[in-house]
């Protein structure tokens, strides 16, 4: 077997605590399907036969539950549940099913919604024999108005820089802006291996990660990592221009001497050769490809750790979103229909025949939509209930909302088992799970939860 | 002059009859037999050895013919071309060249004369057509026990498109053109789609404009590769075999020598994760598995000649494995075989072919080389740390650019190095002592095959009257006869070709002009009037004397 997939879904959503205080991220419905059920039909349509999903006891038990899923995804999914007391990062969970893992793995995010060419990642993977190889794309302007955003997005914060070499593919470089407190500094090691860098902003992290099985294994050994992208994979980049002799500059190391030793044997792990080296070796030497040129040394400076990337570009190779913010979910919401050939309105809806329903809107199952009413460019959830005169645009309108007569929906995100009293007026606004909102109201821009959703942080 | 003739003959006849009693006498006497008496004597060896060979043959004739599944031509033609063919193996060790010119036209008059006699010992007289007429039934018989027990063995061996090894004798055999040079035929470009399609391997489609003169090749893009139509998780295909595919097409492999290496290597990676299913032997069941996978790594990048030997020699070696050898016994066996394979034909080949070379290179020469041959690199490395004192220019040619590689292993390790490009050779050459060359493949006419320019360099060595020495392993022999560069080559991707000078690149959309064509050929052929020497393992012969080493190693094995 050549690769196994593992699929985050423990995630807690940090970033859109309003959508996610009742729901798991995973199940926050986008098109009307799971979260979950993009990585999967990925994974799913790129050929892979089993996943391993980790995720908590309760995702799991919603999972099961689905019909959707259990239709949908024909691969067989091995799910591990993990504590959900215990905080765990992903890199700890990666810990947490070393027994599972026979292969070198496929790390997926359950957020991620995608159509791009994995095989592009993969190949540099095969190819260049790497440690590391990942996705990133180039973040896109989101031209929707965001309920609850006050004032313009700040943007520029929490910036990442990725510095790779002329081909665009070998990663040299990975740093956040919020690491980074002086300035950004380049080893000199690298600079002499690659002099020419080239430093992008801008992308966006896939969170999609080839990972060799004796990472796995260095991570059973370095329990003090409990992140992939927070500190595995800047660890792994700046560790590829490391030597073996000299040691690793840590800050963090208490006593210095036997992390030292610690440091470089762990490294020994991620470098340990496979059996039939002197092969591989001499077929090396007898080949005529180098990967730079201008200096004496030989393909890949004889560096055996390697991390490539795969940057998606603008033009058609596809999307790639991650849905951790709410601007990303509305964007997902927005372009999910086309992402999939489903009809747009479900075979059990029951809808009127004086209802108009836009082209690029959806309806879910059970729906029931009443006379004179006006859907554009939304989606609505299962068993939504519309009442006469109401006008939805632009919105995202989860499961099991009723909404009376004479309302006017715009922009905005109804969660599930929300109501909404007759003739309100909604704009814009992030209606939270279960909330009743009073007829008559007038609501712009504003985030409504409850008050026990407001004491969570 | 005939009378002369026949009444040599015949006392020939006589005197060796009467030879034979001499030369009985004399042994049972003691005495030391005469020069003559000696040369008689191993004759009449011969002709009894050739007497009781051809018995042997008409049984050994039945398995090659089947492989070609032609109709048998008449068993009297390679009777009659037998003795002479058979002669020249057993000619080259006689120790007498004087009698060599006897024994041949011998046989045509007395093989009807001494066969009797030698056979009149055991077995009633029988005349020659008899005799054919009995061989001819057993070669039947034999062939058709042979095709009952094989029935059951599937079709590809016979309907594999690459030319097999050919018959040892000169038979009139046609044989098929291999399938990737006939890619402007439909109905050969449909059967190779229906045998990927049953061997569950993709098609890799032809990409862009081919111009008309090599339009029956294949020619790939790098940016389409063949991964993205299998599943990621590549189950039909070894996870290593696909790797090596992968390196194959973007060239991160690419060199005779190196890509043989990195497939024995993949190959022994295959071989290790093997296991027999049950009801099948080890013995035919690999070779079966290993079919998908050639085809694939076909389909990534062609084969070399150097591959096709490599794997021609795994085939035989999982073939002889006998059925009741273990499988772990069986595994282990072949890995060793796979190493000694390297070991000998590449590694140690390479030290003996120093060892012929250094003798070439003298003190104060100029050597030239053209792109990268890692042999050529490792015999001048090798002599510069013999302290001969040599410089080299290293003749590159776009779009590869592989001279830049030799150019940096040359130069770490501190040998003086002139770097031109091929449209400077003719102002080079009149400083140049020695031109040292790589092959990729030395056909069976003498012919070398080897990177797109080396026949260019071998023409104006010619010119300028410098020799040309081409270095090459026995194992890169190939059977094949070329003699120009159109009938079988390999089409490069054209989007090579295209260069980016100050942010512009002319050729971008070379495709939407009609009337171009880019072209990258990637082998070209350098006739042997052209070359001087080929340096082997096994010595330093003439170009013409490849047919030789093919030969004596198809004897050996």
């Amino acid at each position: 077997m050549e690769l196994q997939a593992v699929l985050m879904a423990a995630g807690g959503g940090s970033r859109m605590m309003d959508l996610t205080y009742n729901t798991p991220k995973p199940l926050l419905p986008v098109g009307n399907k799971p979260l979950l059920w993009y990585p999967l039909n990925l994974l799913e349509r790129v050929g892979f036969e089993e996943v391993i999903v980790i995720t908590t006891k309760e995702v799991h038990k919603m999972i099961s539950t689905d019909p959707k899923m259990k239709l949908d995804v024909k691969m067989k999914l091995d799910v591990v549940c993990i504590p959900e007391d215990a905080d765990m990062g992903t890199a700890d969970a990666l810990r947490y099913i070393q027994q599972k893992v026979k292969t070198d793995i496929l790390v997926v995010s359950c957020d991620l919604i995608t159509d791009a060419a994995l095989h592009e990642v993969v190949d540099l993977f095969r190819a260049h024999n790497a440690t590391l190889a990942m996705l990133m794309s180039k973040a896109r302007e989101f031209t929707e108005t965001v309920p609850g955003q006050k004032g313009k997005k700040k943007a520029g914060e929490q910036r990442d820089f990725v510095g790779v070499d002329g081909t665009g593919k070998r990663l040299l470089f990975l740093a956040n802006e919020a690491d980074l407190e002086e300035g950004l500094a380049v080893r000199k090691s690298i600079m002499r291996k690659h002099p020419r860098m080239h430093i992008k902003t801008g992308l966006v992290d896939a969170h999609l990660y080839c990972l060799k099985k004796s990472v796995v294994e260095f991570l059973v050994d370095n329990k003090s990592i409990s992140s992939i992208r927070g500190e595995l994979v800047p660890y792994l980049v700046r560790k590829q221009f490391s030597r073996a002799s000299s040691c690793p500059k840590d800050k963090e190391d208490p006593d210095q001497d036997l992390n030292r030793k610690d440091g470089n044997s762990s490294l020994e792990i991620l470098r340990t050769a496979p059996v039939d080296e002197p092969l591989l070796q001499l077929a090396r030497e007898r080949s005529c490809w180098n990967d730079h040129r201008g200096d004496m040394s030989a393909a890949y400076h004889g560096g055996r750790l390697r991390c490539y990337v795969h940057v998606l570009e603008d033009d058609g190779e596809g999307v790639c979103y991650r849905v951790n913010t709410l601007a990303t979910y509305i964007e997902a919401n927005r372009l999910a229909p086309k992402l999939f050939e489903e009809p747009a309105v479900h075979p059990t809806a029951v809808v009127s025949e004086r209802c108009q329903v836009g082209a690029d809107s959806i309806i879910g199952a059970s729906c029931q939509l009443a006379d004179k009413t006006s859907i554009k460019r939304s989606i609505l959830g299962a068993s939504t209930t519309i009442r006469e005169k109401v006008k939805v645009t632009n919105s995202i309108i989860m499961h099991g909302v009723t909404i009376e007569e004479g309302c006017n929906i715009q922009g905005s995100v109804i969660c599930s088992n929300a109501h909404i009293g007759r003739g309100a007026d909604i704009k814009y606004c992030l209606v939270g799970s279960g909330q009743r909102i009073e007829p008559e109201a007038d609501r712009t821009n504003e985030v409504i939860v409850g008050s026990d959703q407001l004491m969570e942080i | 002059m005939s009378q002369a003739t026949v009444n040599m003959a015949d006392t020939g006849e006589a005197v060796a009859d009467g030879l034979a009693g001499d030369i009985t006498r004399a042994k049972v006497e003691g005495k030391e037999l005469t020069k003559e008496e000696k040369q008689r004597l191993r004759k009449e060896k011969k002709q009894q050895k050739k007497q009781k060979d051809k018995k042997g043959e008409n049984d050994e004739k039945a398995p090659s013919e089947r492989d070609k599944e032609k109709p048998v031509t008449p068993s009297s033609t390679p009777l009659s071309m037998k003795p002479p063919t058979q002669k020249a193996p057993s000619a080259v060790p006689a120790p007498s060249t004087a009698s060599l010119p006897i024994p041949i036209p011998m046989p045509a008059s007395e093989a009807p004369g001494p066969s009797p006699s030698p056979t009149s010992a055991d077995k009633p007289v029988k005349s020659k057509a008899e005799l054919k007429a009995e061989r001819r039934a057993r070669q039947e018989a034999d062939r058709a026990s042979k095709q009952g027990k094989k029935g059951g063995e599937p079709g590809p061996q016979a309907s594999s498109s690459k030319p097999k090894a050919p018959p040892n004798e000169l038979q009139p055999v046609v044989k098929r053109l291999p399938e990737h040079v006939q890619v402007d035929d439909p109905a050969v470009v449909k059967k190779l789609a229906k045998k990927l399609e049953r061997q569950q391997i993709p098609l890799r489609s032809d990409y862009g404009y081919k111009v008309s003169l090599f339009s029956h090749l294949h020619q790939y893009s790098k940016k389409a590769p063949l991964t993205q139509q299998i599943s990621i998780p590549s189950t039909v295909i070894h996870p290593s075999v696909v790797r090596l595919g992968l390196q194959y097409s973007q060239g991160i492999v690419a060199g005779s020598n190196a890509r043989s290496v990195a497939l024995l290597h993949a190959f022994k990676q295959v071989i290790r994760d093997y296991n027999t299913p049950p009801n099948e032997e080890l013995s035919r069941d690999l070779v079966n598995k290993l079919k998908p996978y050639i085809s694939f790594l076909n389909q990534c990048r062609p084969l070399s000649a150097s591959m096709g030997n490599a794997i021609k020699y795994i085939k035989k070696e999982i073939s002889n494995i006998p059925s009741q050898c273990k499988e772990e016994e069986a595994k282990n066996k072949l890995q060793t075989c796979i190493d000694s394979y390297i070991n000998e034909k590449i590694t140690l080949a390479a030290e003996a072919i120093y060892e012929y070379a250094i003798e070439k290179i003298s003190d104060g020469d100029v050597i030239l080389v053209y792109g990268c041959s890692s042999l050529v690199n490792h015999i001048l490395c090798e002599a510069s740390e013999k302290s001969r004192k040599f410089r080299v220019i290293v003749v590159d040619s776009r779009p590869r650019l592989e001279g830049r590689e030799a150019l940096r292993r040359l130069v770490q390790r501190g040998i003086r190095c002139t770097y031109v490009l091929i449209s400077a050779l003719s102002y080079i050459l009149p400083e140049v002592s020695k031109v040292f060359l790589g092959a990729h493949a030395l056909l069976a006419n003498g012919y070398v095959m080897s990177r797109v320019g080396t026949s260019q360099v071998a023409l104006v060595a010619k010119a300028f009257n410098v020799p040309v020495l081409v270095c090459c392993e026995t194992y890169k022999f190939c059977e094949r006869v070329q003699t120009d560069s159109f009938v079988s080559n390999e089409l490069g991707d054209p989007d090579d070709l295209m260069v980016t000078r100050k942010g512009k690149t002319q050729l971008e959309h070379w495709q939407e002009v009609p009337s171009l064509g880019l072209l990258n050929l990637v082998y070209d052929v350098t006739p042997p009037d052209f070359v001087d020497l080929v340096i082997t393992e096994l010595g330093m012969i003439p170009c013409t004397s490849v047919p030789v080493v093919l030969r004596v190693k198809n004897v050996d094995q």
